[in-house]
């Protein structure tokens, strides 16, 4: 934990003093080039290595009724039968994470064993998602001219409160929060932090360096962002414009960096449950295989003990105790 | 065999994680904490890998010589094969939903019985060898590298997973330890390293077709025997066909109905259903076993031992296969069958009920229909008669299975026949039924008795469950489809329960069944006195 | 590969949601920024320039609050000069025209201040 935090502070100060020691053209234009193609390509690559491996069971897991009898009510949805209650389910996992919203946490209250409903994991996991979701849209204000349309309906929403100038956006304090309980039931929750990696900790660490310093870009070390969209356009047009770059204050450089890190981090991490999720057989297949052959690319030859290599070890009692035999015992 | 604490002292469970980090503490391998190690007599006709005589409490497992390399291999070559190895050795978050789902974890507070460190114990490994992080980073990108300990862990903790798939229900990128556990087993067989309770029903299996070894002749003895017991109760006699070609349905259930109690019931009651409706069927004594233990040792040998299921009804000319009461045998039907042994025999066909016309759609290509289906349709179209009051004296509850609960989706056929076959009907809570049902803490071929402990930690979320309804509705009788559950939720409920008896679903139909030109029924199948129908 | 049909198509959705600032710009001129018209008569706003392009929306925030609430209309700069703490009477005593001085920053970085909800917009000499 300590590791992982210490390496995002690090990063961090690199960053900073990167910024000021006159590393701005690395920081600003080649390493989010890098970025992007290493994110893009390694992300590509992941999940087409994934797909290069056969799925050779038919292997859902079933969460409720099947289909069977006319008369009885499949779980279309938690145990589809065709591809319409797979696209459901999948859908339903991804958008609202159906499975970890049925969450229960255990305990033994004296000699009965008791499920806790538990929902915050699935709360706090929701909330951080689509708060990070909607920050991301968000950015799409540096990255087209005229601004996205989308853009305005969702700082209008996420605005709507109209609390102080700049008008505060809801998502970020919502997605430190969240993080803030990712993190610390990673640190208090005894289970949680036992099977924790330095790989758990250190995406959150990250991802709270990279919204800590774009919220205190927003509301209190605030950067000409004119001049940001000037800079993030010139090189989304490939020509970088370094006079621009030059403004701009070093907490951005931060900002910058902890993104990069993030990219480039993400296709060789866990993190990779984003586009995992969608391949999950457990989830993506339709509980069919006794309706519909699955097929197995790799199905070795059959060998098994045959009837006669059977009968031919029982065939003397086999006949005596009056079981019909092919092949008649010799007398 | 090691003594068992008492239900009181097995419920001080304490849920506080050690100090130490995971990677640092090695299981203690003694006496009935693992079960015993499968023969090199078993494994060697069965054409296993490295097959020798080996004992877990010694330091020494003999370990083929190029152990490793066989395991780096191994891991390689399934990682290849199967996208959902690969995927949930990558994938995984580490946000411990899953940790408190498994019955192991909930009864032992093991750490390594979460089913998220489980995995890791494999996931470790596969990180140095297989990533780059781990590679370079060793221990603080959680790979450790494997040694002869961590094999010694694998046996310990995937024979402490009964591949019942709950955290997988859990898990919000469907991350199925059953998998994992699978792809493990499968990397220990391959050192020779298997239990005797599994191989030696595999290899059974293999030999006579059926797990308990019984030869054809006794087989027959056996069924022939439970009919006799029919006649007593019903004043019917039964004569089933054995092998006997020609007829519309093959029927194959565990063996372990045709030899044990209370399974012998259940199959009297599959014998008293047929007669009863007339069904065109035979037994056969070749492929006399619907469990598959294959399941638990390898893709290879899962096929190699359903394989004959086709081939008998290839050979006997049968139009579809009615399946009895397990659990794993669905799994395998539902899920496997096909896909390895599939196309089914040109000779079988679509199954229809011949009694109602019901045409079973959702088994079309395996041409194999679940007996809870056939008899639900049987009951929904008045086509038995039942008189539920027989069942009067009995409080029945319904413990889910974990394959047909989750690799299958059997939940309320068998619900729908219970409750027209008994009036007094209670589900246990409903954190312990249906889709988040509780494993009876010895599934997957750990049913054996050298680690009876273990199995009644594993078995503590259902005992708890059970004694809640046992003190709540006066629930005397807990029905099951599996045959495993046979077999071990009568300790279970011995231990956690007492009190509450064992039966399979058939059993409980049976004894409703109203049967034309049967006598008056004093007893139930196990020739016990039904209350209130003693002879005047 | 398998399920070719949908990874393929699911990854070129990601590919292309992703990589949308690049191509989306691609047939757009270069940015230059914003092009304010600046009041012709004045060199000097009440603050440093830098000052008032990062902290204009605080100060107005400050400046609705003193006046509205406590009644305080008078502000003084860090130069010592005092200034009447009004949109309308100060701001747009120079900045007469919002759609050519306010709305070329606003729109092309997506701000939508709620000043117009109550203040009238100046629209220069018009």
């Amino acid at each position: 934990m300590i590791i992982s935090l210490l390496a995002v502070i690090a990063l961090g100060i690199l960053a900073w003093m990167g910024s000021m020691m006159g590393f701005q053209y690395v920081l600003g234009v080649c390493l989010p080039y890098t970025a992007v193609i290493v994110f893009l390509v390694g992300f590509a690559w992941r999940i087409i290595d994934w797909a290069k491996r056969p799925v050779p069971f038919s292997i859902p897991t079933t969460g409720g009724q099947q289909k069977s009898l006319p008369w009885i009510k499949p779980a279309t949805l938690d145990n589809p039968s065709d591809k319409a209650g797979v696209w459901g389910r999948m859908i339903l996992e991804v958008l609202m994470f159906r499975s970890l919203f049925r969450n229960t946490n255990v305990s033994i209250e004296g000699d009965r064993v008791v499920y806790w409903s538990s929902k915050f994991l699935w709360l706090f996991a929701l909330i951080f998602h689509y708060s990070f979701l909607i920050i991301f849209v968000r950015h799409f204000r540096f990255f087209a001219e005229p601004v996205p349309f989308f853009v305005n309906g969702v700082e209008m929403i996420d605005g709507i409160l109209q609390i102080g100038a700049p008008r505060l956006f809801m998502t970020g304090p919502l997605v430190i929060v969240a993080l803030l309980y990712l993190i610390g039931r990673r640190i208090f929750n005894q289970k949680v932090r036992y099977i924790s990696l330095l790989s758990d900790y250190f995406p959150l660490f990250l991802i709270f360096g990279l919204c800590a310093t774009g919220i205190a870009m927003r509301y209190f070390m605030k950067v000409d962002i004119a001049t940001v969209k000037v800079f993030v356009m010139s090189l989304l047009h490939f020509s970088p414009d370094t006079a621009a770059l030059a403004k701009i204050g070093s907490i951005f450089y931060v900002h910058m960096f902890f993104l990069a890190v993030l990219l480039m981090y993400f296709p060789f991490s866990k993190l990779m449950h984003a586009g995992g999720v969608f391949l999950s057989p457990t989830r993506n297949m339709a509980n069919d295989s006794r309706m519909k052959l699955h097929v197995n690319p790799w199905n070795p030859e059959k060998v098994y003990r045959t009837y006669e290599e059977y009968e031919d070890e029982f065939r003397v009692p086999m006949a005596e105790a009056g079981l019909p035999v092919v092949k008649k015992p010799e007398e | 065999m090691a003594k068992i604490p008492s239900p009181e002292e097995l419920m001080q469970v304490s849920y506080d994680m050690p100090r130490e980090n995971w990677m640092d503490t090695k299981p203690e391998i003694t006496e009935g904490a693992v079960a015993y190690p499968a023969k090199k007599v078993t494994m060697e006709p069965l054409g296993m890998p490295n097959p020798h005589d080996w004992n877990p409490f010694e330091e020494d497992w003999h370990l083929p010589e190029n152990w490793e390399e066989i395991i780096y291999n191994g891991l390689k070559e399934r990682l290849e094969k199967y996208r959902s190895l690969k995927l949930f050795m990558d994938i995984c978050v580490r946000c411990g939903a899953c940790a408190d789902k498994c019955h192991y974890f909930i009864g032992s507070g093991d750490p390594k019985n979460m089913p998220v460190l489980r995995a890791e114990l494999l996931r470790s490994v596969y990180r140095k060898d297989f990533t780059t992080a781990g590679k370079i980073l060793g221990k603080l990108a959680g790979a450790r590298k494997l040694d002869k300990d961590v094999i010694k862990e694998w046996f310990y903790y995937f024979y402490q997973c009964t591949e019942c798939r709950r955290c997988s229900l859990y898990c919000p990128y469907g991350i199925d330890t059953a998998e994992i556990t699978m792809m493990a087993r499968e990397l220990l067989h391959e050192l020779g390293l298997g239990l005797h309770w599994i191989m030696d029903p595999v290899s059974n299996c293999n030999r006579t077709g059926n797990h308990l070894g019984i030869t054809p002749h006794a087989f027959k003895e056996i069924v022939e025997f439970l009919c006799e017991d029919i006649e007593e109760v019903t004043g019917i006699s039964i004569n089933p066909t054995f092998n006997e070609p020609g007829h519309e349905v093959l029927f194959i259930t565990p063996s372990g109905d045709a030899f044990a109690e209370p399974g012998i019931y259940t199959f009297m009651g599959y014998l008293m259903l047929f007669e009863e409706i007339g069904l065109d069927y035979t037994l056969s004594t070749y492929a006399s076993e619907g469990g598959n233990f294959g399941l638990f040792t390898s893709s290879s040998m899962m096929k190699k031992l359903n394989a004959k299921m086709y081939a008998e009804a290839e050979r006997l000319g049968s139009k579809w296969i009615l399946g009895g009461e397990c659990g794993h045998m669905w799994r395998v039907i539902n899920q496997y069958m096909s896909t390895m042994n599939g196309p089914a025999p040109s000779c079988m066909e679509t199954p229809v009920s011949p009694i109602t016309g019901t045409v079973f759609e959702n088994a079309a290509e395996t041409k194999m229909v679940h007996i809870a289906e056939f008899t639900a349709d049987l009951i929904k179209h008045n086509k038995i008669r039942l008189d539920p009051s027989r069942n009067d004296h009995l409080n029945v509850t319904y413990h889910d299975s974990c394959n047909p609960a989750r690799a299958m989706g059997l939940m309320d056929e068998p619900r729908e026949v219970l409750k027209a076959a008994c009036n007094n009907f209670y589900e246990m809570p409903e954190n312990t039924i249906r889709e988040q049902t509780f494993c009876c803490g010895a599934g997957s071929g750990l049913n054996t008795d050298e680690i009876m402990e273990i199995r009644m930690r594993g078995a503590l979320p259902r005992g708890n469950a059970l004694r809640h309804v046992q003190e709540k509705h006066g629930v005397n009788m807990m029905s099951c489809v599996c045959a495993i559950d046979r077999a071990t939720l009568p300790p279970l409920a011995d231990y956690w329960a007492p009190g509450v008896d064992v039966s399979g679903m058939h059993e409980l139909v049976a004894n409703a069944l109203v049967m034309k030109g049967e006598k008056k029924r004093t007893m139930d199948l196990r020739q016990e006195e039904l209350p209130g129908m003693e002879d005047e | 590969m398998y399920n070719s049909k949908y990874v393929i198509s699911g990854l070129v959705i990601f590919l292309a949601v992703f990589s949308y600032p690049f191509w989306g710009n691609l047939a757009s001129k270069d940015y230059t920024g914003p092009k304010l018209s600046l009041p012709a008569d004045q060199k000097q706003c009440i603050e440093p320039v830098e000052f008032m392009r990062a902290e204009h929306m605080t100060l107005l925030n400050q400046w609705r609050d003193s006046a509205l609430r406590d009644g305080k209309r008078v502000y003084v700069a860090s130069n010592g000069a005092t200034w009447e703490a009004s949109l309308q009477k100060t701001c747009m005593s120079c900045h007469t025209n919002k759609a050519e001085f306010c709305d070329t920053c606003h729109l092309e970085n997506a701000v939508e201040p709620y000043c117009w909800t109550c203040h009238v917009p100046p629209k220069g000499n018009e």
